[in-house]
């Protein structure tokens, strides 16, 4: 029987630059990749990865550099469009100032009270 | 009835309690019999690093051989141990390796991808995931 899983990203920005991704994000990609039926739903500070047209600058350290930052909206849409499907919790947003018009279209976004409700629709709850 | 459990580690080893919560978890799961799947991500990867050395303790007053420092390589061949070595099994990410450079491990290990631990979770009667702060 196919398993539900909803991954909660709670903590954010776990190594993103020296990662150049969300290894959260990244990992359930690749397990939609692998045929799970997952969704992500941001929360906390993580919910910033769905702001859109982030544009992260490159870094130096001496003569080494990471020439290719994280692109976490980009990030997110691309694992959107390999099936993975996206949420956030608005309140998290709102609590940031950040309006909804500034988030991807793609991400449903749900209430604080709504969370119980939407957890119960899934067989595993993994909060990363 | 045996059952399967997985686990996602992602700590690194002596930074977080949760390592020893989960080692605690596995051996008291391999304990009752059951089956335990362990898929270390990111920084867990070196819990199993053959080069890990234990070190004295100048705050305790003891020698390295005093001290008798633990270590997380050790831990993890005792778990294989005790699983009898069919009933734990532990995939490091590949691509966690590769970038730590953490490739030589104890016995036991194999390398694999986020397609095994899918394919674990599939098979498993529950699965928790314990991610780093």
């Amino acid at each position: 029987m196919a398993k539900k899983v909803v991954s909660i990203v709670d903590t954010a920005y776990r190594a993103t630059l020296e990662e150049q991704d969300d290894t959260v994000v990244w990992f359930n990609h690749m397990l939609r990749q692998s045929g799970a039926e997952v969704t992500l739903l941001l929360t906390g500070n993580a919910v910033n990865y769905a702001v859109r047209g982030q544009q992260p600058p490159a870094l130096s350290f001496g003569t080494a550099a990471i020439g290719f930052p994280p692109r976490l909206d980009q990030d997110l849409l691309k694992a959107v469009q390999a099936g993975v499907k996206l949420a956030l919790v608005r309140d998290d947003a709102e609590m940031r100032g950040i309006p909804a018009s500034a988030l991807l279209p793609e991400v449903e976004q749900i209430s604080r009270a709504q969370l119980a409700d939407f957890l119960n629709g899934f067989d595993m709850v993994w909060h990363w | 009835m045996a059952k399967t459990l997985t686990l996602l580690l992602m700590d690194p080893p002596f930074e977080s309690a949760n390592t020893t919560t989960a080692f605690r978890l596995i051996d008291a799961a391999l304990r009752k019999g059951h089956t335990v799947n362990v898929f270390a991500y990111e920084g867990a990867v070196n819990l199993t690093m053959k080069g890990q050395q234990a070190h004295p303790n100048p705050a305790h007053g003891k020698t390295v051989e005093e001290e008798q420092h633990p270590l997380t390589r050790d831990i993890v061949s005792g778990l294989f141990t005790s699983g009898g070595g069919d009933r734990l099994r532990w995939i490091n990410c590949g691509l966690c390796v590769d970038e730590r450079g953490a490739g030589d491990w104890v016995d036991g290990p194999r390398r694999g991808g986020p397609g095994d631990f899918w394919k674990w979770v599939t098979e498993s009667d529950q699965t928790l995931v314990i991610p780093c702060r």
